[in-house]
This record gives C-alpha cells, sequence and structure tokens, in this order.
C-alpha cells in the first residue's frame, strides 16, 4: 500500500497543485496573492518558495487579465491554472470563459485548445462579506465546452484537481471553501486521478435518492443518518462533476428508489437541481414513486450574514423534503 | 498643470510637510477655523472608530472589518471638499469620507456585522460601497453623466484603491468620463499594497495619476496623508468640474499617495508579505499627527481642547457601538424584500415555505 498524508481539503488543492508542479514543468499558477502571501485561503502556500515567481505568479488585480492570459498560455502549450480568489469576483473573467476558453477548440477546428484549470473557492455558510457566498455552478455548466468540477472531500479534491490539470480542455474548478478545513482524511502522497464525470455514492439506501455536491454533500449525509432513526433509508450521491453529469449514476439510483431529492446552495430557478430532475424524467420516468424535491438557495441574492442560516439549505430543510418525499 | 503633462512623483501635491508646517510654496485652503478643528475631530473619530471596529470584530460582533487607519486624511479631507449635494461612490475602506458625507456610525457597524440594513443610508447621496473591485468607476461616470444631461449642479466624487486600476472596469469609466466630459472626481487611494501584491506590481507605470493622460484629463499626484492638500485639490477638482466653461476637460484623476498601516482586513496578516519596518517608515507621515501639529501652531488646538474633543469622541463611539447594540435581529422573510418592487409568485412561495419551515422547527434548528 502506498504511503498517504493527512490532509484537509485546501491542503489536498495544495498537494495536488504540488505535486503536478512537480510532474510537468509546463503546470504553473496564477492570480491575486498566490505568490509570497500563499493565497487568501493559503491553498499555494509554499509553492511560491518552492517553484520560484515564473510558476507562481502574483498577477494584477484583473480577473479577465488572469484568465484571458491563461487562455493565451495555454493555447501556447503551458498548462495554467489560475485562481480566482472568490467565484463572487469572477465576472469580469466571465467574458474570457465563456467567449474563448469554452470554444477555442470548437472555432479553431482543433488547432489551438485551452488545458486550463480555473481554480475558485466557492460557497457560503462561512458568514463572509458580500459577493462572497455566491454558488452559481449552473452558469458554467450551461456552457458548452466548459467542465465544472466541484469536489467535497479531501480525497477527491486532489484526485479532480490532479484529473481537471491533465485534462485537454478548460476546467472550471470550484472548491467548497466551507469545508477547506472541516475535516481530514488521509489521501495518497502519489499523485492519482478520479474520472471527471464520474459520480460517487457516500452513503448507501434503499428508500430515497439524495443528489448533491460540494459543502451540501456533508448536511446530506448528516440528514441520512438522522432519518435511519425514522426508519428511512437514504442513499447519497455526491455527483462531484456538473459537466459532464454522471447521468447513469443519478438514474440507477433513482431506479433502486423510486424518490429523489436534489441539494444545492445556489437559487432555485434555473439551478442544477432541474437538470438532475430532467434526466431523471427522461432515464427512469417509470420508477418514480414521488415528485422529486428540490432543497435549494432562495431566489434573493445571498443575504449577509446574520440572515445567511435561513438562506442555506441545512439538514432540518433537507430532513422535511426527505420525509416528505418518502411519505408521498 | 496642464492635462496633457505626465505628471511625476515630483509634482506631488503637499501642504504640510512632515512635520506639519506649512510648505514654503504652498497656500493653505481657505477654510474656517471650525472646519480645520471639524476636520481634526473627524479624522480623530475615524481613528479611534477603526479601532473599536477591529475590536468588535476580534469580539465576534463584526463578521469581517477592512481599517482604515493611515488613509483618514485622504478621506476627511475630500469629504470636506464635496459639495452638499453632489453624490459619491466608494469601495469598501472609505467609511471615514461617507461619514462626513453623512453615513451614521450604527449603519457602518450593522453592514460589517451582516446585517443588510447598514447597506444604505437614505438622504446621503451616498452609493451603497462596492465589494467587487473597480466596479463603482463606470456607475459614477453615468451619475455624473445623468447629472449633466439634465443640467444639475452636481459633481461625483469616486473612491477605489490602486489594486483597481488594474481591472478593466477603471479603463472603461475613465475613458467614458473622458469622452463625454463628465463632472466626476476620481480619487485613487493608493495605500501601496492590494492585499500582498504591492503597487510596483500593479502597473509598470511610474504613477497613476498619469494614466489620467491616456483618458485626455488631468491626473495629479496627492500626499493622501495631508489633509489639507487633499482638500485642495479635491475642491480644485470639483470646482473645475462644475464650472460653466472650465476652459479643460472636468474630470480629474488624483492619485492620494498614502498607507494602509493594518491589514487589508481583519482576515488578512500582513506580516506574511511586508515589512513591519515600511509601516513605522509611513508612520512619519501620520495625517493625524501632522494635523495636529499644524493647528497647534496656529493656535487652534491645545492639551485642553484635545481632551474635550477625545471625550467627545469617546462618548459618540460608546454611543454609536451601544445603538449597534441595542439593534433587533432581522427578520428571515427580509431577504425577499427588496429583490423587485412586487415579488413574484415564485418568491412569495418561498418565503411562505421559509415561515413554515420557521414554524415546524424553530430558528434555532434553522440555524444550527
Amino acid at each position: 500500500m502506498s504511503a498517504t498524508q493527512d490532509l484537509t481539503l485546501v491542503g489536498a488543492v495544495q498537494d495536488g497543485l504540488r505535486t503536478e508542479m512537480e510532474r510537468d514543468d509546463r503546470v504553473l499558477v496564477m492570480g491575486e496573492d498566490v505568490g509570497q502571501a500563499g493565497g487568501v485561503f493559503r491553498a499555494t502556500e509554499g509553492l511560491y518558495e518552492e517553484f520560484g515567481e515564473n510558476r507562481v505568479i502574483n498577477t494584477p488585480l484583473a480577473e479577465s487579465g488572469i484568465v484571458g492570459a491563461a487562455i493565451g498560455m495555454a493555447a501556447y502549450g503551458l498548462r495554467p491554472v489560475p485562481e480566482i480568489q472568490f467565484s463572487g469576483f469572477m465576472y469580469p473573467a466571465f467574458d474570457q470563459l465563456v467567449s474563448h476558453a469554452a470554444r477555442l477548440r470548437t472555432r479553431s477546428r482543433e488547432q489551438y485548445t485551452c488545458p486550463m484549470v480555473v481554480r475558485s473557492p466557492y460557497g457560503g455558510g462561512i458568514k463572509a462579506p458580500e459577493h462572497h457566498s455566491e454558488s452559481k455552478e449552473a452558469f458554467y455548466a450551461h456552457e458548452p465546452g466548459l467542465k465544472v468540477v466541484v469536489p467535497s472531500t479531501p480525497h477527491d479534491t486532489k484526485g479532480l484537481l490532479i484529473a481537471a490539470i491533465r485534462d485537454p480542455d478548460p476546467v472550471v474548478f470550484l472548491e467548497p471553501k466551507r469545508i477547506y478545513r472541516a475535516t481530514r482524511q488521509q489521501v495518497p502522497e502519489e499523485p492519482f486521478t478520479i474520472e471527471i464525470g464520474d459520480a460517487s455514492i457516500r452513503r448507501e439506501g434503499s428508500d430515497v435518492s439524495v443528489f448533491t455536491w460540494g459543502a451540501m454533500t456533508r448536511p446530506a449525509l448528516d440528514a441520512a443518518d438522522e432519518l435511519a432513526s425514522e426508519d428511512i433509508d437514504v442513499e447519497v450521491v455526491d455527483l462531484r462533476t456538473l459537466s459532464p453529469m454522471d447521468t447513469d449514476a443519478i438514474v440507477a439510483s433513482f431506479e433502486k428508489t423510486g424518490r429523489g431529492v436534489v441539494v444545492h446552495e445556489g437559487p432555485k430557478t434555473g439551478g442544477l437541481a432541474g437538470e438532475v430532475t430532467a434526466r431523471i424524467q427522461e432515464g427512469s420516468l417509470l420508477y418514480q414513486e414521488a415528485p422529486i424535491a428540490r432543497v435549494t438557495g432562495f431566489d434573493v441574492p445571498v443575504p449577509l450574514a446574520q440572515l445567511e442560516d435561513f438562506y442555506m439549505p441545512e439538514d432540518t430543510r433537507i430532513m422535511d423534503a426527505i420525509r416528505e418525499v418518502h411519505a408521498f | 498643470m496642464s492635462a496633457f503633462q505626465v505628471p511625476s512623483p515630483d509634482d506631488r501635491v503637499r501642504i504640510l510637510d512632515e512635520s506639519g508646517q506649512v510648505i514654503e510654496s504652498a497656500t493653505v485652503p481657505d477654510l474656517d477655523d471650525d472646519s480645520l478643528v471639524g476636520m481634526y475631530r473627524d479624522m480623530r473619530v475615524m481613528r479611534r472608530f477603526d479601532e473599536r471596529a477591529v475590536n468588535l470584530q476580534r469580539q465576534g460582533r463584526l463578521r469581517t472589518f477592512p481599517p482604515l487607519a493611515g488613509q483618514e486624511g485622504a478621506q476627511i479631507g475630500s469629504a470636506y471638499a464635496t459639495d452638499e449635494g453632489d453624490w459619491s461612490f466608494s469601495s469598501y475602506r472609505e467609511h471615514g469620507y461617507n461619514y462626513v458625507r453623512g453615513v451614521d456610525l450604527p449603519s457602518i457597524l450593522r453592514y460589517w456585522s451582516g446585517d443588510e440594513r447598514g447597506a444604505a443610508v437614505k438622504g446621503t447621496n451616498v452609493f451603497p460601497l462596492a465589494i467587487p473591485i473597480a466596479t463603482q468607476i463606470p456607475h459614477a461616470t453615468g451619475t455624473a453623466w445623468a447629472a449633466k444631461l439634465q443640467g444639475d449642479d452636481v459633481a461625483v466624487v469616486c473612491h477605489f484603491g490602486d489594486g483597481a486600476t488594474s481591472e478593466g472596469d477603471f479603463h472603461e469609466g475613465l475613458n467614458f468620463a473622458g469622452v463625454f466630459d463628465v463632472p466626476a472626481v476620481f480619487i485613487c487611494h493608493n495605500n501601496q499594497w492590494a492585499i500582498s501584491v504591492p503597487r510596483e506590481r500593479q502597473t509598470a507605470t511610474d504613477t497613476l495619476a498619469q494614466k489620467a493622460h491616456a483618458y485626455g484629463f488631468e491626473g495629479i499626484q496627492v500626499d493622501g496623508m495631508d489633509p489639507l492638500a487633499m482638500y485642495r485639490a479635491t475642491r480644485d477638482a470639483i470646482e473645475k468640474a462644475k464650472a460653466e466653461d472650465p476652459g479643460e476637460p472636468r474630470p480629474t484623476l488624483i492619485e492620494a499617495v498614502q498607507y494602509r498601516y493594518g491589514a487589508h482586513t481583519t482576515a488578512d496578516d500582513p506580516s506574511t508579505y511586508r515589512d513591519e519596518a515600511e509601516v513605522e517608515e509611513w508612520r512619519r507621515l501620520d495625517p493625524l499627527t501632522r494635523f495636529e501639529a499644524f493647528l497647534r501652531d496656529r493656535d487652534l488646538l491645545n492639551d485642553d481642547r484635545l481632551e474635550e474633543i477625545e471625550a467627545a469622541i469617546e462618548k459618540k463611539i460608546d454611543g454609536a457601538v451601544g445603538r449597534f447594540g441595542d439593534d433587533p435581529e432581522p427578520e428571515p422573510a427580509d431577504m425577499f424584500e427588496f429583490v423587485f418592487e412586487t415579488p413574484t409568485e415564485e418568491l412569495r412561495k418561498q418565503g411562505a415555505y421559509l415561515e413554515a419551515l420557521r414554524d415546524r422547527y424553530g430558528d434555532e434548528e434553522l440555524r444550527s
């Protein structure tokens, strides 16, 4: 058995970056404060000292510049991993992502490609200031040509990040900052990959399937554990990748239980719970025993800290929905 | 200086020298004694407020706080130069400017405690602060443009930091301002650091002020830790912006050269990226110390007067912290209130669902 190390999720980001930078000198990280300061969440801590200023690049404060320049670097053969400090500050770079990164392969008929990974902490629950709590993964999943990955454990974070860096196409890698340091896990020291597009069954169950990702995986599992005492056997499916989405895993789980709840932090309208639900309808309509419930953020700007708890879909709301779907 | 001359650091506007003496060639702005003492008092209010806010954050009563210590001169000086009725736009660190313009201290604390009710104070023409970098700059240009189109005697003051000059919105906002010749004053608070990135890494130009040259209007560098210089520069810029026929482009970019003594926010640790000796070096230019020396020289301040001011400030800030502490908790339904003028059917449903959950499980349960 190979050696492992005890890592947090953010520690796994750092380790994944280091592992790939050691293996492939085309890999570089760039962004605001990623250098000596090691990033505002310390995700790049120590990398500047190890790899120097040409591979761990502190940029001017300009998100469009960061992602746009990374596209040019990727096209030239490097493997840039730009960091956007918070996903709420992605929007100046949105034009570069959707107008160029996502379609460079298509519009150049593969003469040019864009193998880059845009990393960004996303999501709520840490009582942060405005624009620091959003969960807008649906924006990126809606864009053809972008892959969207959202890990939920330290182990998956390393494996998925390495897979993303080696992927020949652009990946938006959204890191659940709320659980950056919530848990530790044994993670192999060696490089390893987890296939992009592959969901993970976090908990097996036969009564109701909960589909979720990122920071919502933990409250979903808590809800499932608690409902065991009410004799409701809940399966929790962590999608891990939102584009491509693992339709087979979703359909297989639903066909087992016939009842589904989709949980995400982002607003309900236009959120990916609708996409998951549609795939179930297309794939396993005749197995359906109850309406599929969506437990999501509300259709409002994420409230400031004092009301944030009422916005977030926590275990109480998740249990409420599971009970309802189960009793239908 | 002509608009088409690239400013160099040698041209920096300064009225007070490092010890607070009026520089030989400088003229003290024509401010009455009450205003001069008022400027000092307000700078001191903000210095003290800053300390208290950082402590409140440590106690968990504020979630985050961006301290402004070191930057009082630029904020209070420019605020005193702004006319009643002018509009202003700011980033997250200009509590000092906003305070002088009518934003009350409890509201500032509310906002940073995560209470939306502190976000916009009525009747101040102070736009809600912008957390994303530089996004307020095009707004300021648009408001100034609108005032011009409506024929109003209104100027707009827009604050942002050195890091903001790297964003596309800075370019677009200033370019529009130049093209449409709008009555706007852009104040770049160059505090030397954008979190951990030093000014030298932000731009390869000698000054930030010289960027105005590319937009066809005047850019000047000012000692941002000299409140009188900031008053003078802002006042001149506002008068030019509003003049019937200024004879030169209306907008101005003011680069206020200064230093942030503290962290970027309470979530930041500057010891990871900068040397404490650098902070001490800049403290020699402290705006309060210099201005106090100036006022003492003019017999506008003495130990007794200072003591009175200090006592009044303590009382004021205690009162503000007290009023902030007395706030009832915000209602969860509040989050649905202001999304649209008329809430949609879906929003009403979601609000009703949240209320039903609160009835069924209680707030404590939903919060855990």
